[in-house]
């Protein structure tokens, strides 16, 4: 052992600390806020399809983000989180992974499912937590999730998806592991993106997904959107370092920042990063910065807490716009088509709200089902006695009253 | 068989586990070349891989949080924490992720693969941090199972059980019988029902109850009463979630009388829960109240140990007060 504190060897005899923001770390930003791509900066390799279905994605939460706002402010959902301004970069880093690696979200994130094909139908049943979510009704709204489209489900507590994503990773490169050698035989088929906000990078469960990443070499992208706020709390009473990305270097970890309202910057950081971890078998952090432009929640108010001034100072920079001129400058999107495609997504929004508002709740079964594999005894004989006490007072529990077997 | 003491038992248990599925890997602090600090894991790293048994950084909340992705995954996931004590960093990650995995999702995901290990229990000079008994706080968290054993042979099957089950698990290992409890322990694999208590003693006068080391402490009191011309039946709980409800009412219908006891302090203490439920299956025929023999409402400590622990004697007082009540 010549090294026991794991650290590099550079003895210095000048009494000198370093600075507490020594590293200047740059953002990579590609696209101009005319669509046309910055000199000296190099557009990613985006075949067309994938990115008219990376706009189409975004308009499409947008969208569907204002009508189910509105909803939420009719009382017909009882809660809803917007993604607005962020759009871009949840959806260019879905868009530049493969369609089966796994995707561990926070919550915001409804545009990295939607980009993997989740329908308007199965958005509408989670919102109304209807029978036909596939969550069981069981969850608020925006807590998406499906086997499928390998999107794990969104879980309230802050950054615990964070190590989590970690152990995920390692799963999936165990069987690239050579036996004989323990190092990475082969490139790693499916890897896993883990989305957390600037201020989850507070919990415990930051460093100990980080540090475990780094120290077990999992191959997962961390992804932190640096959106300014957590609900109220500006990132400059969250933190004193240089974002998140600084410490990226702290745990050993490959760390880029890039503007996240700016589909092909985070679109070439996410593939850029994907190969590392595919091939190398290690994690990346990728730290985006786009602004938070609407509330946290619909139970929050941010005009108590920053200016309109702000607000409209950011909204002009809308990172779907910037992306959409840079496809007219394609020439691969027809703004008349564009058009006429929102027209028809805001109808059969409003159409898919009328369906999945009239599905029923879940059956009372599912009041029970999935806590463990199959009921165990005790549960079992508190939903007999719950059935026999509903059956004797059908009119106070009519959700569930007339489907009791 | 062979003759193997508790680390040995579940050293097999892992072993065969390690050998049935190719990417099973065990975690935690200094379980990889050193073996655990017990040793539980001992030349596991050896047999199957520094990738497949390793060294984590020092972190509770992060072994948890590696381990639910591990086995969200597919892979089983057999995480060890040092001493139950230091369970807490990993609170929020076992009763907030792993218990309520497969709930959230609506059966998409779960982590069944989940096997959580840790010493608990006194009896070490441990004091505060080395000596908790946590249980009670996680058989309050709807999705978990609680097992802990008594002896090696419980322990292999037991814990071998906890891994096929496909139930996120803890299995409480009482640590001042692992080297302490010996006995016939057969090589090859075989399970114990998870959920079912085990009548070790049979007898007319008094039920007694507990689970892992106490076990032996109730025994020992059971042989003082039988001395004493009192009869008791002896039970082992086995798994404190979910819990026999119906050997233990059973047995109790039989005796009128039922004594509890666990290390863990009294208050809300997993006494309480079968004291309660108890008292509801077997009101009519109960003979005297159902008593608790536990530690103090104190932090578990050192010095005075002796004092604190729920003891032979103490278990024996209760007995002899119960029958006379």
């Amino acid at each position: 052992m010549t090294n026991p504190n794991n650290i590099s060897l550079n003895i210095s005899h000048a009494l000198k600390f370093i600075d507490s923001h020594a590293l200047d770390i740059p953002m990579l930003t590609i696209l101009g806020d005319n669509g046309e791509v910055l000199e000296g900066a190099q557009a990613p390799d985006i075949d067309k399809e994938t990115a008219l279905r990376l706009y189409s994605t975004m308009r499409f939460i947008r969208l569907l983000d204002e009508r189910m706002q509105a909803a939420q402010r009719q009382g017909r959902v009882s809660f809803y989180m917007q993604c607005l301004g962020e759009e871009a970069a949840i959806t260019a880093s879905a868009a530049a992974l493969k369609q089966d690696d796994m995707i561990m979200a926070q919550y915001r994130e409804q545009a990295a499912i939607a980009y993997r094909g989740f329908t308007l139908e199965q958005f509408m049943n989670q919102l109304f937590s209807n029978e036909k979510d596939l969550g069981k009704g069981r969850q608020m709204p925006v807590h998406y999730g499906s086997k499928e489209l390998h999107y794990m489900t969104i879980s309230s507590p802050l950054g615990t998806q964070i190590p989590q994503a970690t152990g995920y990773a390692y799963g999936q490169k165990l069987k690239h592991i050579d036996k004989e050698t323990g190092k990475l035989g082969s490139e790693i088929d499916n890897v896993t993106i883990c989305y957390f906000g600037e201020g989850a990078a507070s919990e415990g469960d930051f460093h100990a997904g980080l540090n475990m990443a780094a120290v077990h070499e999992a191959p997962v992208i961390f992804f932190a959107r640096n959106n300014g706020y957590a609900i109220s709390t500006p990132a400059d009473e969250q933190f004193k370092g240089d974002g998140i990305a600084s410490r990226g270097v702290g745990y050993g970890i490959k760390t880029i920042r890039v503007d996240g309202a700016d589909a092909l910057a985070v679109f070439a950081a996410t593939q850029a990063a994907r190969k590392i971890a595919a091939e190398q078998g290690e994690p990346v952090l990728i730290e985006s910065i786009a602004y938070r432009l609407g509330a946290h929640s619909t139970s929050d108010d941010p005009s108590g807490y920053r200016s309109k001034e702000e607000e409209a100072a950011f909204k002009a920079n809308c990172p779907i716009e910037r992306f959409k001129k840079w496809l007219l400058k394609q020439g691969w999107l027809d703004e008349k088509e564009d058009e006429a495609a929102k027209d028809k997504i805001r109808e059969d929004i409003l159409a898919a709200v009328k369906v999945a508002e009239k599905v029923q709740k879940p059956a009372l079964e599912e009041l029970v089902s999935d806590v463990y594999d199959t009921p165990i005894p005790s549960l079992q004989k508190q939903y007999e006695e719950l059935k026999e006490h509903i059956k004797q007072h059908p009119d106070a529990y009519p959700v569930t009253a007339g489907r009791i077997k | 068989m062979a003759k193997m003491n508790m680390l040995h038992a579940i050293n097999s248990a892992l072993d065969i586990t390690m050998n049935e599925h190719p990417q099973a890997c065990i975690f935690g602090e200094d379980v990889g070349y050193f073996g655990g600090v017990f040793r539980a894991t001992s030349g596991l790293q050896e047999k199957y891989g520094k990738h497949r048994v390793f060294n984590t950084p020092l972190t509770e909340q992060g072994i948890l949080g590696f381990a639910n992705g591990l086995a969200a995954f597919g892979a089983p996931a057999l995480a060890e924490i040092q001493f139950a004590d230091y369970i807490f960093p990993a609170f929020d990650q076992i009763v907030n992720e792993s218990a309520k995995f497969r709930y959230r999702s609506g059966n998409e995901f779960n982590v069944g693969n989940l096997t959580i290990r840790t010493p608990y229990g006194g009896g070490i000079a441990g004091g505060l941090y080395h000596s908790q008994s946590p249980e009670a706080y996680f058989a309050h968290t709807p999705g978990l199972k609680l097992v802990v054993p008594r002896n090696p042979y419980q322990a292999k099957g037991l814990l071998r059980a906890c891994i096929k089950d496909d139930n996120p698990v803890i299995f409480f290992e009482p640590k001042r019988l692992y080297r302490a409890s010996v006995g016939e322990v057969p090589e090859e694999d075989y399970t114990l029902e998870i959920g079912k208590a085990e009548v070790v003693k049979t007898g007319s006068d008094v039920t007694l109850l507990a689970w892992g080391a106490q076990m032996e402490i109730i025994e020992q009191a059971a042989a003082k009463a039988e001395e004493a011309g009192i009869s008791c039946e002896v039970i082992d709980l086995r798994s404190i979630l979910p819990w026999d409800v119906e050997t233990v009412a059973k047995s109790v219908v039989k005796t009128g009388r039922l004594i509890v006891s666990h290390e863990a302090p009294i208050t809300n203490g997993f006494g309480a829960e079968i004291a309660a439920t108890i008292q509801q299956e077997c009101f009519l025929h109960l003979e005297s109240p159902i008593a608790r023999v536990c530690g103090l409402d104190t932090p578990y400590p050192l010095a005075l140990e002796k004092e604190y622990v729920p003891d032979a004697l103490k278990v024996f007082a209760a007995i002899k007060k119960s029958v006379e009540f």
